[in-house]
């Protein structure tokens, strides 16, 4: 573990905030970071798109009165960090602030048992390997298979005029796979993934197993009918399903869009928005887990952070600037891409904690009804609430048992109404990886549940 | 050392290093945004960003290095990461260096010059102006949630080992905002947006107004009938479509199985009023550039015409795969992604009809101002999709009512070749890719509401 002076010294450090602070304003920041990873993948059964990089730079920003004035260059040479202090402050007018001596902190970054960079590439074309023989064996109508593995690690440092030096060495791992079946006329895919933030041993078990989810997914399409159409209960799956809970309310939540009134949660603090049932979190300090990290990138320890309690909406999600202007401790959650990009409010890992219905009673209870077990992705307007979701794997509910696989159905609705319309959540529990966007920006989220169903929601499908 | 001059410097890093061929794709850009809420400057932002991509063969092997420093050690890690990516790979017959052929296109207007001269509070000035605009167009735009400005300046420079090679500057800019209005059911939003390749060519004022009108039309919406019924897309919303059409079109998902259009080369597509040009020449269009991200000339290609499709897209790897020639449709994301085809420009040519006439056509059914979830929605292999919508009603041949959460259902060739009549006024639209389409008006498709 390199402490964050490895990357970013603090005497360099210091010059660089004060240089930032030259024609005045509150708070001078400079966050830098090396990050390295390496991509490659499996198609037609041959190992290809094999792609490693390295890449490192800073960015530095002074906010004064409101107004943020960033700046970004790539390299950490002392000189290249100062000019981008410099190119930063260029628009300010005013006297010179001083920044506060610098303190170090070392959090501990999330532990990695097997480095990725140092397994050789074989082992990882291997593994690729086993993930195309595991879905081309699932059955003579697979026409095709590819796999994907990336590994990525962000070295970062920040510190800011307020004293804070802090540092995180994150690492993460994921692999997909994706797969074509045909029947005739009828082609399905199906996709799944396996990611965290961990080192090589997260496939130590039996990592091929999403090969063959994602081609019994697309198996299962082959025989699916058309979605049906029309407001009726959904049950959503587990894991990945946490998407929606992510989408309609998690940005909602993020305190940026609350406080320019863009959120149709905003001024609902303390209100009841839920039933009693529904408990939910965003917590960037699971172990392990896609969306954790020690630090935000502002230098602000994650922690875990309660945003309903039964029901009530109790917290939102805030960095640095939205807290001090809520008046509210940060919550860790002001993340960016790269030192290109800005910190804004997101999420880390977001979940609807566990309830306590079985799984096959949320279903039992559903006379006519859609179950989607997973989805492609979906979209909010946090301003509106209006969402929509690509429904990946979905199935019809008949005399409340699971009856037939449906193809292409679409989920739309509005936050407040399907939030309020949870009316069971179920007791099992899992969490999935997810990549979010937002502003331009994409970081790594993590998203949980067990079952949950919504009383009423619209499918939009096919027929 | 010149942009030029480091590609080449990487090339003949990755020879020394043990490749057989190598080309290097060197960027440097100057970035500037700004963003305002409330009247106040939120965010100004100056930053260069400078990067190079290192492909290289070895034998039948390809790999792929990038990175940021580009001193002379740098470049020696960059191709040491780029040969040891090729070992790693699989052997295909068909990976080798291009050879690309022709002069580069000339192509005029890809830079703004003026662009520099325009001070961050010029800059300052027309952002505000944008947020401005929104809110005295409409009493019922309540506020803006933000108004931007980004603009740039990239220069490219192309090397390899196989062929001549080339550079390029260009320089584009882009404002937007989104706008919020209040009405009785709640908070409407709406987008208003304009590009340019500098910022006098920018409207503030019309974006801004764009953003309002969109917002406050909103108000009042309500969810449609589920029906079969004419549709009008939205020039942004037919662009999103015709993006994902030139997707399907590139060759590298039809040789692989991947398209709905893999068996329909020189087949009827779409309807016979229907003509789609992939055009990398056009300036107006920010994909236009005389190379290609292998260096092949930029051009002109007849993708749709009298609805059939005439040709795919191609780069070298697909050509020679194909056995057909480079469309110059080499494209990339920038310096950490190889080569991969990609549409440039799509135009979807104007049609006689206008907006009016399109309405008074469509006489009874929907209106589709804007569409979500298309990167969910939208099965690729297949081209069925079933995407979340918003718009108006069409009532007696004109807009009526305001409508929301509905889907609109189809597979993208039996849109095509629904499509009944095309609009004569397009617009440049920046979504999923670089497409300019007229509003398109769709014989019947499936919209699910209540």
């Amino acid at each position: 573990v390199s402490p964050p002076g490895e990357l970013l010294d603090s005497e360099v450090a210091e010059r660089v905030l004060a240089r930032g602070l030259v024609h005045g304003g509150e708070f001078a920041e400079v966050f830098a970071e090396r990050r390295a990873g390496l991509t490659l993948a499996i198609d037609e059964s041959r190992i290809e798109s094999v792609q490693a990089g390295a890449e490192e730079g800073a960015g530095v920003r002074v906010l004064s009165g409101g107004t943020t004035y960033f700046a970004h260059v790539d390299g950490l040479d002392p000189a290249d960090l100062e000019r981008a202090a410099g190119e930063a402050a260029a628009a300010l007018r005013g006297d010179r602030a001083e920044p506060q001596p610098l303190r170090a902190e070392a959090p501990s970054p999330q532990p990695i048992e097997q480095r990725p960079e140092q397994i050789p590439a074989v082992r990882k074309a291997a593994l690729l390997r086993e993930l195309d023989e595991r879905a081309r064996a699932a059955g003579e109508e697979i026409a095709q298979a590819t796999a994907s593995y990336a590994e990525a690690r962000r070295e970062v440092a920040v510190a800011n005029s307020d004293g804070l030096l802090s540092g995180d060495d994150r690492t993460r791992v994921r692999i997909g796979a994706q797969v074509v079946a045909r029947r005739g006329d009828r082609v399905e895919t199906g996709a799944e993934t396996l990611g965290a933030a961990r080192g090589f041993e997260l496939f130590d078990g039996d990592p091929a197993a999403i090969a063959r989810s994602a081609a019994g997914k697309a198996l299962t399409l082959l025989d699916a009918g058309p979605a049906p159409t029309g407001s009726m209960p959904v049950v959503v799956g587990g894991g990945f399903g946490g998407v929606l809970f992510h989408e309609m309310t998690g940005h909602g939540l993020e305190a940026d869009h609350v406080q320019k009134g863009a959120s149709v949660y905003a001024g609902k603090l303390g209100e009841t928005v839920a039933q009693p049932l529904l408990t939910a979190y965003d917590d960037g300090r699971l172990p392990g887990e896609w969306g954790s990290d020690a630090i935000d990138d502002e230098g602000t320890p994650t922690r875990k952070t309660r945003v309903i309690e039964d029901g009530h909406l109790v917290g939102y999600l805030h960095d640095r600037q939205s807290a001090e202007r809520d008046a509210v401790p940060p919550t860790g959650n002001g993340r960016r891409e790269s030192f290109r990009h800005l910190p804004i409010p997101r999420m880390t890992n977001t979940y609807i904690a566990p309830g306590e219905a079985e799984p096959e009673a949320i279903i039992g209870e559903v006379e006519r009804g859609f179950y989607a077990v997973s989805f492609a992705g979906g979209q909010v307007d946090p301003a509106t609430g209006d969402f929509v979701f690509g429904v990946s794997e979905g199935y019809l509910i008949e005399g409340g048992r699971v009856t037939r696989p449906c193809r292409g159905a679409t989920l739309v609705g509005n936050c407040l109404q399907a939030l309020a319309a949870i009316d069971a959540v179920g007791n099992d529990f899992w969490m999935k990886t997810g990549i979010c966007g937002k502003g331009g920006q994409k970081v790594p989220v993590g998203t949980g549940q067990g079952h949950v169903r919504i009383a009423a929601l619209t499918v939009g499908g096919t027929a | 050392v010149s942009l030029p001059g480091i590609a080449s410097a990487a090339v003949e890093r990755a020879l020394t290093a043990g490749a057989g061929d190598a080309e290097a794709f060197a960027s440097e850009a100057e970035n500037r945004e700004v963003r305002v809420h409330g009247g106040e400057v939120e965010s100004l932002t100056a930053a260069t960003q400078r990067g190079l991509g290192l492909r290289v063969w070895i034998g039948l092997r390809v790999g792929y290095g990038y990175g940021t420093d580009l001193s002379a050690d740098g470049l020696a890690s960059i191709a040491a990461r780029a040969t040891e990516a090729a070992r790693a790979a699989d052997e295909d017959e068909f990976a080798k260096a291009p050879h690309p052929d022709g002069e580069p296109s000339v192509v005029a207007g890809l830079s703004d010059p003026s662009r520099a001269e325009w001070s961050p509070a010029a800059l300052v000035e027309l952002t505000l102006a944008v947020e401005r605009s929104a809110l005295e167009a409409d009493a019922r735009v309540a506020a803006v949630e933000q108004a931007v400005y980004f603009d740039s300046a990239e220069r490219v420079a192309i090397s390899s080992s196989a062929a001549t090679g080339g550079e390029y500057e260009t320089t584009s800019c882009y404002a937007y905002l989104q706008a919020l209005a209040d009405g009785e059911s709640g908070r409407e939003t709406g987008l208003g947006f304009g590009l340019a390749r500098g910022p006098a060519d920018l409207d503030p004022a019309a974006i801004g107004r764009e953003g309002a009108e969109h917002a406050a039309e909103m108000i009042g919406s309500t969810k449609p009938a589920s029906r079969n019924c004419p549709v009008v897309l939205d020039p942004t919303v037919a662009a999103s479509f015709v993006g994902l059409l030139g997707k399907a079109a590139g060759a590298g998902a039809v040789q692989r199985g991947r398209s709905p259009l893999a068996e329909s080369l020189g087949e009827q597509i779409a309807a016979e009023t229907l003509v789609l040009y992939d055009d990398g020449l056009d300036s107006a269009g920010f994909a236009a550039a005389p190379i290609d991200a292998e260096a092949t000339p930029r051009r002109r290609t007849a993708l749709i015409e009298a609805g059939r499709l005439q040709t795919f897209l191609h780069d070298s790897y697909t050509a020679r795969r194909g056995g057909a020639a480079s469309t110059g449709n080499a494209g990339r994301a920038g310096y950490r992604t190889p080569p991969g085809v990609s549409a440039s420009n799509l135009v979807v040519a104007p049609g006689t009809a206008s907006l009016a006439e399109l309405l008074h056509e469509a006489a009874d059914g929907v209106y589709v101002d804007d569409v979500a979830g298309l990167h969910s929605g939208v099965n690729p292999v297949t081209g069925v999709f079933s995407v979340g919508a918003s718009g108006r009603a069409i009532r007696g041949g004109e807009k009526a009512e305001p409508l929301r959460e509905f889907t609109i259902a189809s597979d993208l060739v039996s849109m095509l070749r629904a499509v009944r009549t095309v609009g004569s006024e397009p617009r440049w639209v920046p979504f999923g890719g670089s497409v300019s389409a007229p509003p398109l008006l769709i014989g019947e498709m499936t919209v699910s509401g209540s």
